[in-house]
């Protein structure tokens, strides 16, 4: 199994390089990519940076493209599959079906993985990708659960890629409107949800916390309660008489104990979340996950999960907790 | 323009729904979708009732009947209902995934991309077309300014746009039933709670500012979209059908009496302080943009 890693910055690339990642997605600094937050990915001088690492290193880099095009200024996405193309990435993430048909028909050569912002869900929906755009590749939507990954697996002659570890969406990827709904700037479209420019922190004298969302409440927290990021599907709202979190409390996905039975699957590929995150955090993600891979191919009858890689994960998680998600059906 | 009357999204009893299409049948909607696309577990009819009502509804009423599909397809049982659904050969199939997409496609049914396909430009849209697309419902997300991006830079003839222009939008879908979650309920064991909501319960911040809905796997806008008040604008803008998405039955009804008196005489009754218009202007969804 590849172990497919993130990274925003160059400093988040050279730590997975050196933590043993197989494979690194980037994304070019525009709107381009779903994780457009300031400061982060790469120009091109920083992208011919990493692409130079990765050969030297032996590890592939990949290039996600994977917003949605917008009508009126689709010249910008091609310009982001032209710039993969002539930079030589290995592979390019994409979503869009009108862009993924421009780069099979421009760059056959360049092997294209469906972004999870497609949210394809079944055999069916990765046979159409198959078919018209010569996908290699599949990113699955965090909605499935393992037998259903599993029957996946079986059915489909396109290579399988799942969350390993990283923020839980708990949304079909690429089918959510909730940051545009309250802010104007989605995923789909603007590469990003709940972005920071509309977040607001209000102190209050008794210690007490407000966090804002456009002017919207998303959560209260009470003195010397840890407050969490204010992303729409993570607050604490009021259904009926109860407050509470609607969607999700803040938590982390973790599917480490499901490696043996992924990998027996025939997934092809873990992915971990997070260009958005520090080099630090990617550096103790990735050695984790390195390990535990390793192990897993080293001796499979034997592997065992160590305390010691979980307390890692636990400490990087949202809230200090993990969860396997929808991977196992107790969850939704 | 033409009127189209969505998809019931809600979970209603079986004999709800049957006399909601009675009354729709004779309103003055031009199209009429029929079927369940939030829950594969929501049954009070099940999918050979959804082809008798359609059946009896095109008899009656002469309406297009176009039979809607599930959004977030995970598993095998949803691919053998969205078969059946593709095995006919009389009414449209409005798809709301992409394995509809190709299920259509296979069997050469002409397909509606529903508003949860995720069209954004021209270069998608001319593919689908090729594919058998007739008909596309525009991302709720997108504006008038995105529509008008689309129709200059098609490549040959559109097919037809029809825009969500009333009701709680569909904003998202999850692998966990939200509806079971508030009331403490496994997923599996739901003991289906969403029949009891007749549309959605309203998701509050603790200010009791109405964000969102839930309605079972789907998050609604917790505003009611209305773009009938721009009918005109929509008009002049390429739009060919505007969908009124189903609230209460009654209220579904007043909203498709409205765009007929608007059409008649100019005039709209149909406002309130939880309804919004951001999108079509380009804003966040759940603003009031022109007011």
């Amino acid at each position: 199994m590849e172990l497919v890693c993130p990274a925003g910055s160059v400093n988040a690339f050279k730590a997975a390089v050196e933590q043993g990642a197989d494979a690194i997605y980037i994304g070019f600094n525009d709107s381009t990519n779903a994780r457009n937050f300031s400061g982060l990915n790469f120009n091109d001088s920083r992208a011919r940076w990493a692409l130079d690492m990765a050969r030297e290193k032996g590890v592939k880099l990949y290039v996600a493209i994977n917003t949605y095009a917008q009508a009126a200024k689709f010249q910008q996405w091609q310009q982001a599959v032209d710039q993969a193309a002539a930079l030589g990435a290995h592979a390019v993430i994409m979503a869009d079906i009108g862009l993924l048909a421009y780069a099979a028909q421009r760059y056959p050569q360049m092997q294209r993985h469906l972004s999870v912002q497609a949210s394809a869900t079944s055999a069916q929906a990765l046979a159409f990708y198959q078919q018209h755009t010569g996908i290699r590749r599949a990113v699955i939507p965090r909605v499935l659960s393992l037998a259903q990954i599993q029957a996946l697996c079986a059915q489909s002659s396109v290579g399988i890629e799942v969350f390993g570890f990283g923020s839980l969406c708990i949304m079909a990827e690429g089918r959510c409107h909730m940051s545009s709904y309250v802010t104007g700037e989605s995923p789909n479209m603007q590469g990003v949800c709940s972005p920071a420019k509309f977040v607001h922190w209000q102190e209050n004298a008794d210690g007490s916390m407000h966090s804002r969302l456009n002017g919207e409440l998303i959560d209260y927290f009470a003195p010397g309660e840890n407050a969490g990021y204010p992303t729409l599907c993570k607050g604490r709202f009021a259904v009926e008489d109860d407050t509470y979190h609607a969607f999700e409390a803040p938590t982390s996905l973790n599917t480490l104990e499901l490696l043996p039975e992924l990998q027996a699957a025939g997934v092809q590929a873990i992915k971990i979340e997070g260009r958005q995150r520090s080099p630090a955090y990617v550096a103790s993600v990735v050695s984790v996950w390195r390990k535990a891979i390793d192990s897993l191919q080293h001796n499979p009858q034997q592997f065992n999960v160590l305390p010691a890689w979980q307390n890692k994960l636990s400490e990087l998680s949202e809230g200090a907790q993990t969860t396997f998600g929808a991977y196992h059906r107790s969850w939704q | 323009m033409k009127l189209s009357v969505g998809p019931i999204l809600y979970f209603w009893p079986r004999q709800q729904v049957l006399d909601f299409y009675a009354q729709v049948a004779e309103s003055s909607a031009d199209i009429i979708y029929l079927g369940e696309t939030v829950c594969a577990k929501r049954r009070e009819l099940n999918w050979r009732d959804w082809l008798d009502l359609a059946r009896d509804l095109a008899q009656i009423s002469g309406k297009q009947i176009v039979l809607s599909s599930l959004a977030l397809i995970e598993a095998q049982s949803d691919i053998k209902t969205l078969e059946k659904y593709c095995q006919q050969e009389e009414f449209w199939l409005e798809a709301n995934d992409m394995a509809a997409v190709q299920l259509a496609a296979q069997r050469q049914l002409p397909f509606v991309a529903g508003p949860a396909v995720n069209i954004y430009n021209p270069a998608t849209l001319a593919l689908l077309q090729q594919q058998g697309l007739k008909r596309w419902v525009m991302p709720v997300e997108l504006s008038a300014e995105h529509l008008n991006a689309m129709l200059a830079n098609y490549p040959g003839t559109m097919p037809e746009t029809e825009v969500f222009a009333w009701g709680h939008m569909p904003l998202a879908y999850s692998a966990r039933c939200f509806t079971a979650r508030q009331q403490n309920l496994p997923k599996d064991n739901c003991g289906f709670a969403c029949l009891a909501d007749n549309t959605g319960k309203d998701v509050n911040t603790q200010e009791g500012n109405t964000l969102f809905k839930i309605n079972g796997i789907q998050t609604l806008s917790g505003h009611c979209y209305n773009l009938l008040p721009h009918l005109q604008q929509l008009q002049g803008q390429g739009v060919d059908i505007i969908r009124i998405s189903p609230e209460t039955p009654a209220g579904t009804l007043a909203a498709l009496a409205n765009v007929q008196a608007f059409s008649q005489r100019g005039q709209f009754i149909l406002r309130d302080e939880k309804q919004c218009d951001g999108y079509w202007f380009g804003r966040e969804g759940m603003q009031i943009a022109n007011s």
